[in-house]
């Protein structure tokens, strides 16, 4: 520990803290804008200049070290007037439009120039003007605001892992831009509009709306990946206006990924359903709620006497609340029928009734950037999980061996240690042969099925890092989730774990993942899962927050198993074109901001939050219409009076975790290794802004390059096979479905693989997103 | 006085482009310093113990000692070290290094493969300016030569020694000459000064300890090897050892590089370059245009080396000595200077992004008619805000011009302010600034 006085107060502080760290320790504020804390030093702002005992000049309390007994002053006369110079100078070039700056009000220029700007500026001659750049359609530029504190190119190197922004030419004439002909394409990318101090870079969906000032803040939790980051909600006249993160170094430290920052977009969607609606003699008539659940109840208590309860199933999206989820489930069960569940896109069920409990993380969320080593495995890394890649990428800075096993090869910006590529019907065998060589170095014993597997050097060299490390992982991703032997996949990883001394867990694929699991909305014992609900067509189904049609493993069969059904109800804040034909109620239920409710999130934290807003038009919290629903079918246990008391019953109490719940370990799963694709292999990705029913919606996030329409991506050998050029139409077959595209070419892909991507209206009538496809020339 | 040259010694600008190879540097008794340290086995310790004893200070412009520099290279670093030569001279005034290196790579080389050395390197790099694109291509010959001849690359003259060297080319930014910008510069980044502590020593090339001289430093140790560190301070003055390029611009008569002992009084360089070529001395910037200006009284009397001249209120900077007689104008020399580095800041802080335009402009309004009665308190207060707040020294080096010339020659500020007009009438500028060719020499490129 290091003596430290700053202004005359004496402290302790670590080796290696600068006079940023100590100051902020004592409480003291150093004025800055370079300066981040999650950045490294840069040092160019100079706003940070104090006055260090002996120092013959101010020295930046950003980037100069504590020694033992260095005494500061910060509020010096040298300090202060060294202060006030860099302040003269960064303001003699800004411009004075405060008044038309989004970023006024909440402005670190702004604000500091209160404190050491001058009353008049000295500076007579012409201001510098800098032309503005297209940074894509979230991020808007105002370049003549800028003060070259390289904070959002530090962002984009540092974290988000490549370098998008540089600072190009010199002196007064530097400008900060992206390359050439390019724009911003991180899925982070919304992270700098927060790190400017200026009004350079500002919000283009949010852009002249509204003064921050205006605007109401309320906490929130995002509802898109495993991660729940957690949200400020900015709301005007019970309207969303914009989102930022609200910081919490356990779950997303202080960044948001930009589904979690702009899908907020969706909320004012034309696409929103407002009131209840019923379709009579194939029409959708507007109906009050009174008409619509006693149309529902009735509909249910016919199916059930009829057919049986068994003829009715719900299918949840795994985004909806655990509120919602437990209701749902309540609901079905009170019926007399199991067949609920929240994994749309799971296609193997086989660890149904063998596992220990909700699969999650294996670990804190914040114990990533601890590990030494990791493996990943099925998972399109970036663009799934963009924050806990985030936390991986900066594990591997710190010498974390991250590898990866995966079906296609898209750039996680993570140093890879070792990876393999593989179809998607030999990721199990690779990963057996990974499981081998672990027990062959660790003396570990196998069963006879892993014994007969022939190990690559690429998977010995992923074993022998997992071996060699003291704190690894093994993280089993969405596409390994999806996977067709996702639970093979499961029993290899958890063997691997075991055999390594790796934590093992699921990078959890969406906001309720595990809450579906906490809330019992998966199927228990008796019960139909997803696949089985859509495969054997029911009389009835409860679709919850889901647009099945993209939301599923397998549209095709989907959609056949709902055309099919007498009654479909659809609880749903927005009204999707198909969902239109097969159902027959519409129940306008809240989005995540129009209703209080509960997500827990992949490490098995729960986060409840309050509606931010009233509710849209008619538009109701899903747990109430569930609870009259309840009511209406003369179920008993539906008298909760708020969406606390359906949490406290969920959850059986109020816990900040779900510990006791969440188990990856899984016994007796047959393990499926003999696998053989004959033909073309799907792979198939959820893009990152077709993901859930929010995103899709979310118009600025469809404008960016993510949100481009599938593609068939194929390698070079693939597509000379089939006598395919890239660029070219191609009409892509699975099962009864044909998708026309435009072919691309992916080296990254194994041979006989074809990308299609899933969740898009485009590829919505092909089958499994795992399968066999032909792919023909047009 | 001695006379002794060690750099240039034996050199003619009249055929030095025949005789900077290989054979004619060995003529003259070149590698006998790096043959001398690998046959007889020398510590290294002892190496950099003899090029502190000569007291050798930086010849880019610092005057920092070499011999601590090297010293403070960690012993016990496992991995790479590097060793970098800056021959990155930017600075208007400023050519020494390019007869050097013109005339005599090699011994630059036989310099930069002792520090090798003598702090345990075994990678080099040259970086050299863009703009002189010969001295490159010479350099690279040289190199070729040296490699030929087993003196770089593996187990050096039968040694166990082994040092690669590389030459580097810059594209013209002066702030690439800031030791650290020069670093980031060689990784392929954009060239801008790094924030020190940690200095190169520590954390330097690719981030590895590293060694950074200028290219006349390095010159100077084969002799210093040869003769031992106490001949070598002999040459000079107490602290101020050895003999120093100058490279003379201005209104002198034969303007070029020339080599004496620190400790030269000025009016003997003055007379080397055969006087003043017509009209009176009126000021000199005596290291390069960023070192302060001094008028010729004070001038006259300093020695040329680095404590006399920082007496004087100014830096011996890197020897470059621009010599202005009476036909120059201070308001518009200053506009010149303050134009060059408003245009090569690099703009990565603030003071010196921001304050170099603002004190170009003053000037330039000034010396154009515009300016006001208070743009030299202006000007003042500005330069005061610069200086000493800035990443590295451009920023002082911006200030310093600007505060030493409405200091000395406040007059004439003043003068241009109020009659809106310059004092040294037209013609007698137009005069001055002739181009004028010595007889019977080169012009230097």
């Amino acid at each position: 520990m290091l003596d430290i006085e700053i202004d005359g107060k004496t402290l302790q502080v670590p080796e290696g803290s600068t006079v940023m760290d100590a100051a902020h320790q004592a409480g003291t504020y150093i004025p800055h804008f370079c300066y981040h804390k999650k950045l490294s030093i840069a040092a160019n702002c100079r706003m940070c200049l104090v006055q260090v005992e002996k120092a013959p000049k101010p020295m930046p309390a950003c980037a100069t070290p504590v020694t033992n007994g260095m005494k500061v002053f910060t509020h010096s006369e040298l300090a202060i007037n060294a202060q006030k110079g860099v302040m003269e100078f960064l303001l003699i070039n800004h411009p004075l439009d405060c008044p038309i700056c989004d970023q006024g009000g909440e402005c670190q220029l702004q604000d500091l120039s209160a404190g050491y700007g001058g009353g008049a500026s000295r500076y007579q001659e012409e201001k510098r003007v800098v032309v503005n750049k297209n940074l894509g359609p979230l991020v808007s530029t105002d370049m003549t605001r800028c003060i070259h504190c390289t904070r959002c190119v530090r962002f984009t190197q540092e974290i988000a892992g490549l370098m998008e922004l540089g600072q190009a030419y010199r002196g007064e004439h530097a400008e900060i831009m992206p390359f050439v002909e390019q724009t911003v394409a991180s899925e982070l990318s919304g992270n700098i509009i927060d790190l400017c101090p200026v009004g350079a870079l500002t919000s283009k969906p949010f852009r002249f709306s509204a003064r921050s000032w205006e605007m109401a803040r309320r906490k929130s939790v995002s509802p898109h990946d495993g991660l729940g980051s957690n949200l400020i909600v900015q709301t005007k006249h019970d309207r969303v206006l914009r989102v930022l993160p609200l910081e919490n170094e356990a779950v997303n430290e202080c960044w948001l990924s930009d589904k979690d920052r702009f899908s907020y977009e969706a909320l004012n969607s034309a696409e929103r359903l407002t009131q209840p609606m019923l379709k009579q003699d194939g029409k959708w008539i507007n109906a009050s709620w009174q008409q619509a659940l006693d149309y529902v109840a009735h509909a249910f208590k016919d199916i059930a006497k009829d057919h049986g309860a068994a003829a009715l199933g719900a299918l949840t999206a795994p985004q909806a609340t655990l509120e919602e989820l437990f209701l749902t489930q309540k609901l079905l069960r009170g019926l007399g029928s199991g067949n609920v569940d929240s994994r749309l896109r799971q296609s193997d069920f086989a660890l149904d009734g063998k596992l220990g409990g909700a699969p999650w993380l294996g670990m804190k969320i914040a114990e990533i950037n601890a590990l030494d080593r990791a493996l990943v495995v099925g998972s399109f890394l970036r663009k799934d999980q963009p924050l806990l890649a985030q936390r991986l990428r900066q594990a591997a800075k710190r010498g974390c061996q991250v590898s990866l096993i995966h079906s296609a090869d898209d750039d996680t910006l993570v140093k890879i240690f070792a990876k393999s590529i593989v179809a998607p019907s030999q990721l199990p065998g690779l990963l057996a042969q990974v499981v081998k060589s672990a027990a062959e170095q660790k003396g570990a014993t196998v069963d006879a099925e892993l014994a007969k597997v022939s190990v690559t050097p690429e998977a010995q060299k992923i074993a022998a890092s997992l071996v060699s490390g003291t704190n690894a992982a093994i993280l089993l991703g969405n596409f390994a989730q999806q996977h067709a032997q996702a639970a093979t996949l499961h029993a290899l990883a958890q063997q691997l774990a075991k055999i390594t001394g790796a934590k093992f867990g699921y990078l959890g694929e969406a906001a309720n993942s595990v809450g579906a699991y906490v809330a019992k909305a998966v199927p228990q014992a008796g019960g139909l899962n997803a696949a089985q609900i859509l495969a054997s067509p029911l009389k009835g189904y409860l679709l919850l927050q889901a647009e099945p049609e993209l939301d599923c493993a397998n549209p095709q069969q989907t959609l056949a198993a709902l055309q099919k059904a007498a009654t479909v109800v659809v609880m749903s804040p927005f009204k999707l074109a198909s969902t239109l034909e097969y159902a027959d109620v519409l129940l306008p239920v809240a989005p995540f901001t129009e209703t209080s409710g509960t997500f827990i999130n992949t490490e098995g934290r729960v986060q409840s939050f309050n509606a931010v807003v009233k509710p849209l038009g008619d538009t109701r919290p899903g747990w109430k219409v569930l609870r009259v629903l309840g009511n209406l079918l003369g179920l008993p246990g539906f008298e909760q009076n708020s969406s606390e008391e359906v949490r406290a019953e969920a959850l059986a109490g109020q816990p900040e975790f779900v510990a006791d719940r969440l188990n990856n370990q899984a016994n007796g799963v047959v393990l499926n290794l003999s696998l053989s694709a004959a033909g073309l292999e799907r792979v198939s990705d959820v893009p990152i802004y077709f993901a859930d029913a929010l995103v899709r919606r979310a118009p600025s996030l469809q404008k960016s390059l993510d949100a481009k329409q599938p593609r068939a991506r194929m390698n070079a050998a693939t597509l000379a096979k089939l006598g395919v050029a890239a660029g070219k139409q191609v009409k892509v077959k699975q099962g009864s479905g044909v998708a026309q595209m435009t072919a691309e070419l992916d080296a990254g892909l194994p041979d006989n693989c074809v990308r299609v991507a899933a969740g898009h209206v485009l590829t919505a009538g092909l089958g499994a997103m795992q399968g066999t496809l032909t792919v023909e020339p047009m | 006085m001695s006379t002794q040259q060690i750099l240039l010694a034996g050199l003619d600008p009249n055929t030095g482009d025949q005789t900077w190879h290989l054979a004619d540097y060995v003529k003259r008794g070149g590698y006998a310093a790096l043959k001398k340290i690998l046959s007889e086995n020398i510590p290294p310790e002892n190496v950099i113990n003899e090029v502190k004893k000569s007291a050798l200070r930086g010849r880019g412009g610092a005057g920092f000692p070499a011999g601590l520099k090297w010293g403070f290279i960690p012993k016990a670093y496992q991995g790479p070290r590097y060793i970098c030569c800056n021959t990155d001279e930017g600075e208007p005034g400023t050519f020494k290094d390019r007869d050097l290196m013109r005339f005599n790579p090699h011994q630059v080389i036989e310099g930069m493969i002792i520090a090798g050395y003598a702090v345990g390197s075994e990678r080099g790099y040259n970086y050299i300016h863009g703009e002189v694109w010969s001295l490159y291509k010479r350099f690279e010959e040289a190199l070729d030569e040296a490699r030929a001849a087993g003196l770089l690359g593996q187990k050096i003259l039968g040694s166990n020694f082994n040092f690669e060297l590389f030459a580097h080319h810059g594209y013209g930014a002066y702030v690439c000459g800031e030791e650290t910008g020069l670093l980031e510069s060689i990784e392929g980044k954009k060239g801008q000064p790094r924030y020190k502590p940690p200095f190169p020593a520590n954390y330097g090339l690719y981030g590895r300890p590293t060694v950074i001289n200028n290219t006349e430093t390095f010159a100077a140790v084969p002799w210093i090897i040869i003769n031992g560190g106490e001949k070598y301070l002999e040459l000079g003055k107490p602290n101020n050892g050895g003999t120093k390029l100058f490279s003379v611009s201005g209104h002198v008569v034969k303007p070029g590089v020339y080599e004496v002992p620190m400790g030269t009084p000025f009016p003997v360089l003055l007379e080397m370059c055969g006087g003043m070529r017509n009209g009176k001395l009126k000021a000199v910037i005596p290291g390069g245009s960023s070192a302060p200006v001094l008028p010729a009284d004070i001038m006259m009397d300093c020695t040329l080396d680095y404590d006399s001249i920082a007496k004087a209120g100014s830096m011996l900077g890197s020897g470059a000595v621009i010599v202005m007689d009476e036909s120059v104008c201070m308001v518009k020399a200053l506009e010149r200077l303050s134009y060059f580095y408003f245009e090569e800041s690099c703009g990565q802080c603030t003071p010196c992004r921001e304050g170099t335009g603002w004190l170009y402009r003053v000037v330039h309004r000034i010396e154009h008619g515009l300016g006001k009665p208070e743009d030299l308190d202006l000007l003042n207060s500005v330069t005061d805000n610069i200086m000493g707040r800035t990443i590295c020294a451009l920023g002082d080096a911006a200030a310093l011009p600007v505060r030493s010339f409405t200091k000395h020659f406040k007059s004439e500020f003043e003068y241009h302010i109020e009659n809106k007009k310059c004092l040294v009438p037209p013609e007698v500028q137009r005069e001055g600034s002739r181009i004028y060719v010595t007889p019977n020499r080169v012009p230097s490129c």
